[in-house]
């Protein structure tokens, strides 16, 4: 009984367990989160103590009234949305590769996320008079469409995962590809907003951003985190999850939802940050296995964490010009994504 | 073998059509599987054997006519319901990496578990009762892909036992193992047959292994039952010829007592006996 630890009450008929190891992990990853945040936060053209950066968070007095605004009003919600957007990346890609049993896959390499950054390109350049609340819907819809698309064409009555990466690859060109011609073509304006938030920016984001982002990624986050059992079945093959009685087409039809909303909410928010989607997964499942109810708030976490590093380090690097975390994020991430092809090739 | 009573079968068909994208693979089928005995079916590449099964396990919509679990229509019950009642384990399945023994064993118990119920001492001891049974209890840390493609085998056995249904259906159980190991998959197949009394519904491609471990044979070809029964009716030399095209001889196992086919092929130069 070593590897898991059993969580049972003797009354009620309430009984969980889970690998042993996620307790340590999820509490190291919280710190570690906390720690960068800070360091974010405090981060800056105008730097804040660490010190005085809990302080002014939890309300203390600091000797500096102008900490309040600084970290309150610009600093703080920033890097919250970049913890949510890296949190809401890393579930999306856990679920994609649970459900498409494929280690390549992700939102933003099968081209859903580019599917959301289209309709929310569109959106700002066709209708930029529409309130920004709309972007995430616009952004869900984009998805969606491609998910369909790819579900229809790609993965119905077909077990290979190298097709599912290929036709997802070519959805993710022709959505690029239109995006750039609404850039090209639109207003110049709407266009230079445009491009700040394709490149996977969280730069100027506020808590009104914040505040549209976190419900979706509240609701589906808890749904997806209710469903790890369902995910856990699915891994297992079509047959074998049926076999065990689970409803294999409504499951998957909720997890794929799942996957949509995060990843299109995610990109309305931050621009296509990618590679999150497909790293975080991976290093949870080696800190912890591949059983979902470890391995979805372990990858979840993971995905904050990296997110908050990657806009921490656009900033800190080449001070006082800003890299985009998008950036940061791909740098690491393609090569980790070909090491992934490579190895896979092999095996 | 058809009954108007249900109660001595576990499964029966009635007019049973099974197609893929519109091709016919089991037409129009009655059988009747007998309960707590072992039912093999066999016949050539392609003549619908895992077909059949999927359709008796529900994996499969009928085209036409019903699938009866004892006295149910199958289409008529809950995934869930029958999930508690009849497991299934299809040919060649894989498990993601890094997957433990212990995890996929414990993968079984979920048509029994809920949201807040997730790891009853009911699931704990089934799966405990699963691994020992099959021997797989050293491994039970182990990662499923560090295994041998035997004690792979016998860890997704593990889980459709650990989903303690009174019918297992298995669709080439023994397939990629070793000669060893295939008699020790069957005849842990066959002890829980015996002390238990489950209901064993399995593909096998050997002929012999069917006779010896099989108390009913189906021989099916082209997705219609040739003939069924006991392994003495079914395993005649017309049967191999008919359904197989090969010509065979059959003589008595020497060990088991059970119809053992000889094939004869092409290559009929007698070579020094053995002394």
């Amino acid at each position: 009984m070593k590897q898991w630890l059993i969580i049972r009450s003797s009354w009620s008929p309430i009984s969980f367990h889970i690998d042993r190891r996620v307790p340590a992990i999820l509490g190291g990853l919280i710190l570690a989160t906390l720690v960068a945040m800070v360091l974010s936060v405090g981060q800056g053209e105008y730097r804040v103590p660490p010190l005085d950066v809990i302080k002014t968070i939890l309300g203390l007095e600091t000797n500096n009234s102008d900490f309040v605004f600084i970290v309150m009003a610009l600093r703080l919600p920033r890097t919250l949305v970049a913890w949510g957007v890296g949190v809401g990346l890393a579930i999306a890609g856990t679920i994609t590769q649970g459900i498409t049993r494929n280690p390549l896959a992700s939102p933003d390499i099968i081209g859903v996320s580019d599917g959301a950054s289209l309709a929310a390109v569109a959106l700002i350049v066709l209708y930029p008079e529409l309130p920004t609340a709309l972007i995430p819907l616009a952004a869900f819809g984009g998805a969606l469409t491609v998910a369909v698309l790819i579900y229809l064409l790609a993965w119905k009555g077909s077990s290979s995962s190298v097709r599912l990466i290929l036709v997802g690859v070519g959805f993710s060109l022709i959505a690029s590809a239109l995006t750039n011609l609404m850039v090209t073509f639109g207003n110049i304006y709407n266009v230079s907003q445009a491009l700040v938030w394709l490149a996977g920016s969280i730069y100027g984001r506020s808590w009104e951003q914040l505040n549209v982002f976190a419900p979706w990624l509240i609701g589906f986050g808890i749904l997806s985190l209710l469903m790890s059992r369902e995910l856990n079945a699915l891994q297992l093959g079509d047959e074998v999850a049926r076999s065990l009685g689970s409803r294999l087409e409504l499951q998957r039809g909720l997890l794929l939802l799942s996957t949509v909303a995060l990843s299109g909410s995610a990109v309305a928010t931050a621009g296509n940050l990618r590679f999150v989607g497909l790293m975080a997964p991976h290093l949870g499942r080696q800190m912890v296995g591949p059983s979902h109810e470890g391995l979805l708030p372990v990858a979840a976490l993971t995905g904050g964490f990296t997110v908050v590093v990657a806009d921490l380090l656009g900033r800190l690097l080449f001070a006082p010009i800003e890299l985009p975390c998008g950036i940061i994020t791909a740098i690491v991430g393609a090569p980790y994504f070909l090491y992934l092809l490579i190895r896979d090739r092999n095996s | 073998m058809i009954n108007d009573t249900f109660a001595s079968y576990a499964l029966t068909t009635r007019k049973l059509t099974l197609a893929y994208e519109g091709k016919v693979v089991i037409d129009s089928l009655d059988l009747a599987i007998p309960t707590g005995k072992i039912t093999v079916l066999v016949g050539p590449n392609g003549c619908g054997k895992s077909t059949l099964l999927k359709g008796l396990g529900r994996l499969l919509k009928p085209k036409h006519g019903v699938v009866y679990l004892g006295c149910d229509s199958i289409a008529k019950l809950s995934t869930k319901a029958i999930a508690k009642r009849l497991g299934l384990l299809p040919q060649g399945p894989t498990a993601p990496e890094g997957l433990t023994v212990r995890d996929l064993v414990a993968q079984g118990r979920y048509p029994h578990q809920g949201w807040l119920q997730q790891w009853s001492k009911e699931d704990e001891k089934q799966v405990n009762w699963a691994l020992s049974i099959t021997q797989m209890q050293e491994f039970a840390h182990c990662a499923l892909d560090n295994l041998s493609g035997g004690q792979r085998q016998r860890a997704w056995i593990a889980m459709t036992l650990a989903q303690d249904t009174d019918i297992l259906l298995l669709d080439e159980p023994t397939t990629y193992l070793d000669l060893a190991h295939q008699m020790e998959v069957l005849d842990l197949l066959y002890d829980l047959n015996q002390e238990q009394s489950r209901t064993i519904v399995m593909v096998l491609h050997d002929l012999n292994q069917a006779c010896r471990y099989g108390d009913y044979l189906v021989a099916l070809k082209d997705g219609i039952v040739y003939k069924q029964g006991y392994p003495n009716q079914v395993m005649t030399e017309t049967m191999v010829q008919d359904v197989f095209g090969l010509e065979s001889q059959i003589v008595s196992d020497p060990v088991a007592g059970t119809p053992l086919c000889i094939p004869i092929g092409r290559k009929i130069s007698i070579k020094a006996p053995i002394r």
